[in-house]
C-alpha cells in the first residue's frame, strides 16, 4: 500500500465521522494556539524591556552611590553610616581611564517651573553637555547645555517638548526666561519628543547644568554617573577602572556600585525568558490533554470499526498495515489541528499587536516548533495503543462484529 | 489446488475444549464448484475460515497451490489472502463511507497497485457487474442485490484462484439470490475454485460437489468431482 493511499484512506475515515474530527481538531488547535499566543506575549514583554534598555544609550555603565550587594552586610551599614556621596570631582576623575569615552553626572530633583502666570511641577535633571550623547537624546530646537567647566552654574536650561508646549504654546520659547524655584534660567534649547523610555518621560523634564542643580537643590552629591565606554570590548575595563578610581578617591573604601547596562539587560532577559518558558509549558499541558482526547476517540473508533478492520484483514491487509492506517489518522488529526492552531495563534498575536502597539509581540520560532512537535508527538504517542489494538484483532471474530 | 490433510481445529471456550473440525481430508481443484452444507455448529464456517487463511488449524497440513500455508506468519498470510483468495459475505461487509467504486478498489489499494491500473480494473468490473451508473453511490444507497454485486466485484478484483462465499444469499430475496448465484457460477467457468457455505439446499444443490458436515466431520459427499 502506497503512502498516498494510506493518507487518502485515513482522510476518508476522518471525513466519515465529521463531528468527531472537528472536535479533535478544535482541541488540538486550542492547545497549539495557546502556546503560540502565550509565548508571543512573554517574548513581547522581553523584547519590550530589552528595547527600553537599549534606548538608554550604548556601551553604558551606571555608577550610583552606596554599595548594594545581595550577600553580606558592609561595616557601614552596621554603624548606621550613610554612604559617602559621589561628587562632581569623582565624576571628572573617571575621565582618566583610557576605556571611558565620556561621562555624564546626574542630579535629580523636582521643582516648580513658572513663566508669567503659568507654573507647574517638573522633574529637573542636572547634568553636563555630554549627557546628550551618552543618553542618545535628540535636540528639537536650539542647543544643549554648553560644554566647559562643569562647576560653572550658568543659568540656562533645556526644556522637554511637552513643558515647552505648556509654557509657550506655539512660540518657540528659545531665549525666554523661566523661573525654577528661586532662580531664573534662560531657555537655550528644546528636546525633541522621544516619548517614554524606562518609565522616564523626556518630554516632561527640564535639564540644567549640574552645578546649577546643586545650588537649586542645595546639595553636592550626584544621583548617578553615566559612563559611556569607548567600545563594546572596553565595557569591562571601563567598569574596573571606574571602580578602582572611585575606591582610590574614597580612601580605599568601595562604597559605590557600578553596573553595566549589559548586566542589567542580561538579568531581565533571563528572567523574562524563564517566564516565557513557564507560560509556554503551562499551555503545553493543554496539548497533552488533547493527546489523551485523541487516544480516547481513537479507541472508540477502533471498537466502532471492528468489522471494517476484519474486512481489511480478509482483503489482504497485514497487521502492520492496519496499524499504519490508524497511525495515519492520528497524524492527520494532530497535523491539521496544529496547522489550524498556528493560524488561530497568529491571528491572536495580530489582535494583541493591534491592541497594544507598544508591545512587540511575536511568537518565537522555537515556541512554534515546540508547539507543532508537541502536538504531533502527543497525537502519535497516544495513537500507538489504539493502533496496536486494531492491528491485533482476530479477523474471524472481527468480521462477526464481536 | 487446495489440499487439506488431517486438519483439526479446536477452541478453548471457558475451561472446555470444543472441537470444531476433526481430521478433515479434502482436496479441491481449480474450477471446482463446491458447496458445504450442514446444521449450525457443524464447523462449515470454521472450515471456510481455515481455507481463507483467516484461521489456523490446530493440527494437520494445509497446502495451497502446492505450497504449505499451514504456519505462515501474519504478513505472509495477508499476502496469500490478497493474491489468491476472494471473500463474499452474507452481510456484504462493504465500508459504509466509501462509494461502490472505492469499495471495489479497496483490495487493489491494499495490494499497492498503481492508481492508473486500479482505475481501468475498477471501470471494467463496474461494467461487468452492471454497476457503472451506481459507481459513486454509497452502500446505503444501494439495494441488497447491488451491494452483493459490489462485494463480488471486490472479491474478484485481484483475480483470486479461490472464491469463498459464506451464505452469499442469506440476506437476499429469492430472485436476487438466484441472480447472485448465477454471477458466482460464471466465475467457475473462468477456472476459479468456488466454495459456497449455505443452509439453503436450493443453493447448495446447484454445486457439482456437495459436502455435508456434521459435528466437525464431512459425513457425505454427493454430486461428482469434475
Amino acid at each position: 500500500m502506497k503512502y498516498l493511499d494510506v493518507a487518502q484512506f485515513a482522510a476518508t475515515s476522518l471525513h466519515g465521522s465529521r463531528s468527531r474530527t472537528l472536535l479533535m481538531i478544535l482541541a488540538m488547535s486550542i492547545g497549539v494556539a495557546s502556546v503560540v499566543v502565550l509565548t508571543a506575549l512573554g517574548e513581547g514583554a522581553r523584547r519590550y524591556v530589552v528595547n527600553q534598555f537599549s534606548s538608554l544609550g550604548s556601551n553604558l555603565i551606571i555608577v550610583f552611590p552606596g554599595r548594594t550587594e545581595t550577600a553580606g552586610i558592609g561595616p557601614g551599614m552596621l554603624l548606621g553610616q550613610i554612604p559617602r556621596e559621589l561628587s562632581l570631582d569623582d565624576a571628572q576623575a573617571l575621565l582618566r581611564s583610557p576605556a571611558i569615552a565620556r561621562i555624564a553626572p546626574l542630579t535629580i530633583g523636582t521643582s516648580q517651573i513658572s513663566k508669567d502666570a503659568l507654573n507647574r511641577e517638573v522633574v529637573v535633571l542636572g547634568s553636563t553637555s555630554d549627557m546628550l550623547k551618552v543618553r542618545h537624546m535628540i535636540m528639537g530646537l536650539g542647543q544643549f547645555l554648553p560644554a566647559g567647566d562643569v562647576h560653572s552654574s550658568e543659568s540656562v536650561c533645556v526644556l522637554g517638548a511637552k513643558i515647552r508646549r505648556e509654557l509657550f504654546g506655539n512660540a518657540s520659547g528659545i531665549g525666554a526666561w523661566v523661573r525654577l524655584g528661586d532662580r531664573r534660567f534662560r531657555v537655550i534649547g528644546i528636546m525633541s519628543s522621544q516619548g517614554e523610555s524606562m518609565g522616564f518621560n523626556t518630554d516632561e523634564i527640564v535639564i540644567i547644568p549640574v552645578a546649577a542643580a546643586h545650588m537649586l537643590f542645595n546639595t553636592s552629591g550626584l544621583f548617578r554617573i553615566l559612563i559611556e565606554a569607548k567600545s563594546r570590548e572596553s565595557i569591562e575595563p571601563a567598569k574596573r577602572d571606574a571602580e578602582r578610581i572611585l575606591t582610590e578617591r574614597h580612601n580605599g573604601e568601595r562604597d559605590v556600585t557600578v553596573v553595566t547596562q549589559d548586566a542589567v539587560l542580561a538579568t531581565f532577559d533571563r528572567i523574562l525568558r524563564a517566564l516565557t518558558l513557564a507560560v509556554g509549558g503551562i499551555a503545553a499541558i493543554s496539548l497533552a490533554v488533547a493527546g489523551v482526547l485523541i487516544m480516547n476517540v481513537m479507541l472508540i473508533a477502533v471498537s466502532q470499526r471492528v468489522k471494517e478492520i476484519g474486512l481489511l484483514k480478509a482483503l489482504g491487509a497485514p497487521a502492520t498495515q492496519i496499524r499504519k492506517l490508524f497511525f495515519a489518522e492520528a497524524v492527520l488529526l494532530s497535523g491539521i489541528g496544529s496547522l489550524v492552531g498556528l493560524i488561530l495563534g497568529e491571528i491572536g498575536v495580530l489582535v494583541i499587536a493591534r491592541l497594544y502597539p507598544a508591545l512587540p509581540v511575536a511568537a518565537p520560532w522555537w515556541a512554534v516548533l515546540a508547539a507543532i512537535a508537541t502536538s504531533l508527538g502527543t497525537g502519535i504517542l497516544f495513537s500507538v495503543w489504539p493502533a496496536r489494538r486494531a492491528a491485533r484483532l482476530d479477523p474471524v471474530t472481527a468480521l462477526a462484529g464481536r | 489446488m487446495i489440499a487439506l490433510s488431517k486438519v483439526s481445529r479446536s477452541f478453548q471456550v471457558g475451561d472446555q475444549q470444543v472441537t470444531a473440525l476433526r481430521d478433515i481430508d479434502l482436496s479441491i481443484a481449480a474450477g471446482d464448484y463446491v458447496s458445504i452444507m450442514g446444521p449450525s455448529g457443524s464447523g462449515k464456517s470454521t472450515l471456510l475460515n481455515l481455507i481463507g487463511l483467516l484461521d489456523k488449524p490446530s493440527s494437520g497440513i494445509y497446502r495451497l497451490d502446492g505450497g504449505n500455508v499451514t504456519d505462515l506468519d501474519d504478513q505472509q498470510q495477508a499476502k496469500v489472502r490478497s493474491e489468491k483468495i476472494g471473500f463474499v459475505f452474507q452481510s456484504f461487509h462493504l465500508v459504509p463511507r466509501l462509494s461502490a467504486a472505492m469499495n471495489i478498489e479497496l483490495p487493489l489499494i491494499l495490494a499497492g497497485i498503481p492508481p492508473a491500473e486500479r482505475k481501468t480494473r475498477v471501470t471494467a468490473l463496474l461494467e461487468n457487474y452492471g454497476l457503472t451508473d451506481r459507481a459513486d453511490h454509497r452502500p446505503d444507497q444501494l439495494s441488497g442485490g447491488q451491494r452483493q454485486r459490489v462485494a463480488i466485484a471486490r472479491a474478484t478484483s485481484m483475480h483470486p484462484a479461490v472464491l469463498l462465499a459464506d451464505e452469499p444469499t442469506g440476506n437476499l430475496d429469492q430472485a436476487t439470490g438466484k441472480e447472485v448465484i448465477n454471477l458466482l457460477e460464471l466465475l467457475v467457468e473462468q477456472k476459479v475454485a468456488l466454495i459456497v457455505v449455505t443452509h439453503d439446499p436450493a443453493v447448495g444443490g446447484r454445486a457439482k460437489r456437495q459436502l455435508h458436515m456434521v459435528d466437525g466431520k464431512i459425513t457425505r459427499e454427493t454430486g461428482q468431482a469434475k
